[in-house]
């Protein structure tokens, strides 16, 4: 399995792919909206990479939880030990 | 009623033949063909293999992130609307923004990104990005350009096939005679080479099929001439109220005239052989600038290299001008950038624009044996244009019988 820093290191690069955000500001603290300034728009594009990049299934109902970085990554963890 | 004056404070472009307005106008001059035979793999089943593509990749100039989000012909829209505002100086001034508007055409808008999300779709709907709207609108040059610019005084995008651009630049116009407007950035933008459009037009016989040689596909007015050459790019213009750019003290290019907006009513593809359309939109452009017949010195014709439309062109040129035209030297850019469709008009308003600047005509490749039909004086190297008061007209006609011919005047 992935490690929590594996995971939140490609989630990284996703956003950057997605955004431009440097991959060093990615950090699990870090919100989204308010600190990354990632738009809705970009959110799903991020969800969708990351469910192809994890093999993970990121429900529509589900997005709305994943306010920080941390969220996301823990969501990603429990779905591919799950 | 005096009329408000318009005229052209800065221009921009990306060209199958440079990546700005200088390196076009230098390879214009230079009789340099953008002509390449096109190598993707998609190429191989289709009859026409060759397109004029731009000279600059436009991602090589836009932040990354911020091109990913635009379609192909934003992506030209945005290249070219940053150089016309720069070269216009307004970046330096403070400008009510609720005064400055954005008129920028395109033909056939982000068909790259419909394409694009198409495929996506046979793999699930989820694959579709969820920017494929913003992106393949047709708005979504002139809307992203208007973004950029912080133009608050309504963003227009004018659609008429291959006299788009023409008809926005127009438009751009009318909005600052109206008063609506100091400032409208006009022009327009395309970025449609790809298989489907080479494939459509390639079956309607409107594509040159001289695959054997890319360079000499292109010729308008020749004998030889078997269909247009599909290009890409942008345009655009700083068209500015002559109050507002004399006020500011800008460097004015040219003034814009008049422009004549008519219809053929003939064909959905067809010119109207007997030109009238194309006539009548050339005569309304001369009486609302005010210009005589024998005023105009040089027309930058549509002339697509398509046997029907050149010579119904050379018709209604000969029909609107008489006389006169024997003094009106003629040229055809599209010999060698090809046809930019909803781009073609603003790419050739600057090259009208920068002739009446610089007094010289840049010349039409190709032309080795003029069709009997075709009753121009047309440049074949570059020609100087005297001096004194001079004006210049710009022909753009698009598929459904637009015709929009635009006059610029010397100042």
């Amino acid at each position: 399995m992935a490690s929590t820093e594996e995971i939140r290191s490609n989630l990284a690069e996703i956003v950057n792919e997605i955004a431009g955000i440097p991959v060093e500001d990615v950090q699990l603290e870090k919100s989204f909206t308010d600190d990354l300034d990632v738009d809705s728009l970009s959110m799903v594009e991020v969800v969708v990479a990351a469910e192809e990049k994890f093999s993970v299934k990121i429900p529509d109902d589900e997005v709305k939880n994943l306010k920080t970085v941390g969220d996301a990554v823990s969501f990603i963890e429990r779905a591919q030990n799950g | 009623m005096s009329k408000t004056r318009v005229v052209v404070t800065g221009l921009g472009a990306s060209t199958p033949v440079g990546g700005d307005v200088a390196s076009t106008w230098d390879a214009l001059l230079a009789g340099k063909s953008g002509a390449k035979l096109l190598t993707a793999d998609w190429v191989e089943e289709l009859p026409v293999k060759i397109a004029a593509p731009a000279a600059v990749e436009p991602t090589e100039v836009i932040e990354r992130v911020k091109a990913r989000r635009l379609d192909r012909n934003a992506q030209f829209a945005v290249v070219a609307a940053r150089e016309a505002w720069a070269d216009s100086g307004l970046a330096d001034v403070e400008l009510d923004k609720t005064r400055l508007g954005v008129a920028i055409a395109t033909g056939i808008g982000g068909l790259l990104t419909t394409l694009t999300n198409y495929d996506l779709l046979q793999k699930g709907p989820r694959r579709v990005s969820p920017l494929a709207i913003p992106m393949l609108m047709p708005n979504s040059a002139a809307a992203n350009v208007g973004l950029e610019l912080g133009a608050l005084a309504g963003v227009q995008t004018p659609v008429s096939a291959c006299a788009s651009s023409n008809e926005a630049i127009s438009l751009a116009a009318d909005q600052i005679r109206l008063g609506r407007a100091d400032i409208v950035v006009a022009g327009g933008a395309e970025g449609s080479i790809t298989a489907l459009p080479l494939a459509a037009f390639g079956q309607m016989m409107a594509l040159s099929k001289r695959n054997d040689d890319p360079e000499r596909a292109s010729r308008p007015w020749d004998v030889d001439r078997d269909g247009f050459l599909l290009g890409e790019g942008a345009g655009v213009l700083i068209l500015e109220s002559y109050d507002h750019a004399v006020a500011r003290g800008a460097k004015i290019y040219a003034e814009f005239a008049g422009s004549g907006i008519t219809a053929d009513g003939h064909d959905i593809v067809q010119p109207d052989p007997t030109g009238s359309g194309a006539e009548r939109a050339m005569n309304l452009a001369l009486r609302e600038g005010d210009l005589a017949t024998g005023d105009i010195v040089h027309i930058n014709a549509h002339a697509t290299s398509t046997p029907a439309g050149d010579v119904a062109e050379a018709v209604a040129i000969r029909k609107a001008l008489g006389s006169a035209a024997d003094h009106a030297v003629a040229t055809a850019p599209k010999s060698m950038i090809g046809h930019l469709l909803g781009a073609a008009g603003a790419v050739e308003s600057i090259a009208t624009v920068l002739a009446l600047h610089h007094r010289v005509v840049p010349p039409t490749i190709n032309l080795d044996k003029l069709d009997d039909g075709v009753q121009l004086d047309i440049a074949t190297e570059p020609r100087k244009l005297g001096d004194g008061d001079i004006a210049a007209l710009n022909n753009s006609f698009g598929f459904g019988g637009h015709n929009v011919a635009l006059a610029f005047k010397s100042v």
